[in-house]
């Protein structure tokens, strides 16, 4: 086999600078061709995703927002230790520590807890490594398909815990599930 | 009888002035349609069902722009612009012939605003005074891109002229008249006239492209070198207008075809309706008949929009002074050969 006629793509074509014909140089052959290909486009699929209506297909793996996991009695499981800050590449996630108070068992796992957990929505890059960072199983990338909503001004970007632990009734839920299996 | 007739013709009148609007109403909406679906795409679907109150929402919003004058010396010239050119846009459809003749009320109706006998000098008349609502708007708007754009209209739209009118002229030869009426009424059944002139057809078609400022002639408004040519100082309805004079005269120039060379209103069979059915559902009929053909070639128009690039200036002036208008006097020379051939013969003693 000669080097010529090796083609990767199988889509090889060899130019010539020959001399055109005189149907050719008419353009008009050529003219109703590309007019056959633009009509057999009017038929084709139409590849729009309607987005309000439908919404395009995620992969399994897919990552979205953040969430704050609490285990089957509803106590959130973060320790504040910091592994999911010192592991984000995006510098992301701020935290403050605090200790358990004895009358706060039943709203926290661990003695110590973040009492401010906070994620720049618009430094993350939903990488991932602070779930994989957890060593407690507190944060958690969701498969939700809400995306960051809008907003005028970077604040709102920030979102605290008020927006990022799991609600209390999924929660319980979750370990209503857990029980019936 | 007076009185009547005047009725008669005002009511042909607003309905013709009616249906160019919305047309060119509809013909945006299909522009963007066509467009779409050509590029694998669905298009305005949001407004109306299919997106077919989108025209309505476009024209609101042209309406409720704001007016922006340039510093120009001369804002009468800047509104009148594009008033010419809707005007004569919309004037041009006045001795299209719609259809044949209704009977309605006891009289016969002609599906023509007038039927002058001079109606294709007429029509060619008023589609060169439309280059100087370009050549107008352009100059006025005190702006190079604009003159640009205004220079290139008037180059081009004379230069393409020509050639139209002389491949006009091998059909007139033809049909041995210039009223468009009997230019319709002798392509009866399917004895249209493009099977006799394919070539005065091609000519004509690519010209009627030129002359509407369609790619891949649209050198005066081209987006990416002029930023829209002409039109770059306009705002609002003036805006509006030029855009809607442009669809208008896509309109005429796509009827104005199927008229020369498509027969017209007539259909295969239309003979047979009149004697069988009844003058009036042969003529309707007729006139959708007429409606097919133009939406056929509006489409066309849009159709090879996003086929073919646009031309070089060198290219588009090439085309149609060394090709198109020898190409046309060959055939008018061709066409009187044929039609005087048995006089040849016999001066040459065949």
């Amino acid at each position: 086999m000669s080097i010529e006629t090796i083609s990767l793509s199988g889509r090889k074509k060899v130019v010539s600078n020959k001399e055109m014909t005189f149907w050719e140089r008419l353009y008009l052959v050529a003219i109703v061709k590309g007019l056959w290909i633009t009509l057999q486009h009017l038929f084709k699929r139409k590849v729009t995703i309607h987005y309000p209506e439908q919404v395009r297909e995620r992969s399994v793996v897919y990552r979205g927002q953040h969430m704050l996991k609490r285990d089957e009695q509803g106590r959130e499981n973060c320790t504040a230790c910091g592994l999911c800050a010192l592991s984000c590449p995006a510098e992301a996630i701020t935290m403050k520590a605090e200790e358990r108070k004895p009358d706060e068992k039943h709203l926290y796992r661990e003695e110590k807890y973040a009492s401010i957990y906070e994620i720049n929505m618009l430094r993350c890059i939903f990488c991932g490594l602070c779930e994989e960072a957890c060593p407690k199983d507190a944060i958690y990338l969701t498969i939700s398909k809400e995306l960051v909503p809008s907003n005028y001004d970077r604040e709102d970007f920030i979102f605290g815990k008020d927006r990022l632990v799991m609600p209390l009734e999924m929660a319980m839920k979750n370990a209503q599930l857990k029980n019936a299996n | 009888m007076e009185s009547t007739f005047i009725i008669e013709k005002s009511v042909v009148i607003v309905a013709v002035f009616a249906l160019t609007m919305l047309m060119a109403m509809y013909s945006t909406w299909a522009e963007r349609k066509v467009a779409a679906f050509l590029q694998d795409r669905v298009g305005p679907n949001r407004a109306g069902w299919g997106g077919l109150l989108q025209p309505l929402a476009d024209g609101l919003k042209l309406f409720s722009k704001e007016e922006f004058f340039p510093n120009t010396p001369n804002k009468f010239l800047f509104i009148v612009g594009p008033g010419i050119a809707m005007s004569t846009a919309l004037m041009t459809s006045a001795v299209i012939p719609w259809g044949d003749r209704l009977h309605l009320f006891g009289r016969e109706i002609y599906l023509q605003a007038t039927d002058i006998n001079i109606g294709l000098l007429y029509f060619f008349g008023v589609v060169s005074v439309g280059v100087y609502g370009i050549m107008i708007g352009g100059w006025a708007s005190n702006n190079k891109f604009s003159l640009m754009g205004a220079v290139r209209a008037a180059s081009q739209m004379v230069s393409y002229e020509i050639a139209m009118g002389l491949s006009m002229i091998a059909l007139l030869m033809m049909t041995g008249t210039l009223s468009l009426k009997e230019i319709a009424a002798q392509q009866a059944g399917l004895n249209w006239n493009v099977f006799y002139q394919p070539l005065s057809f091609l000519i004509f078609l690519i010209c009627a492209f030129a002359e509407t400022n369609r790619t891949p002639f649209d050198l005066p408004e081209c987006e990416s070198e002029l930023i829209g040519g002409y039109h770059t100082e306009y705002s609002s309805m003036k805006m509006g207008f030029y855009l809607f004079a442009e669809y208008a005269n896509m309109f005429i120039s796509a009827t104005l075809i199927s008229v020369l060379f498509f027969g017209g209103y007539n259909y295969p069979g239309m003979q047979w309706m009149v004697d069988n059915v009844g003058v009036n559902t042969a003529n309707i009929l007729g006139m959708l008949a007429l409606f097919v053909k133009l939406c056929f070639f509006i489409f066309f128009y849009m159709w090879v929009r996003w086929t073919i690039p646009r031309f070089r200036y060198d290219q588009l002036m090439n085309l149609g002074w060394k090709i198109l208008i020898p190409l046309s006097i060959i055939n008018i020379v061709v066409t009187g050969i044929v039609i005087l051939r048995a006089d040849i013969a016999a001066f040459l003693g065949f």
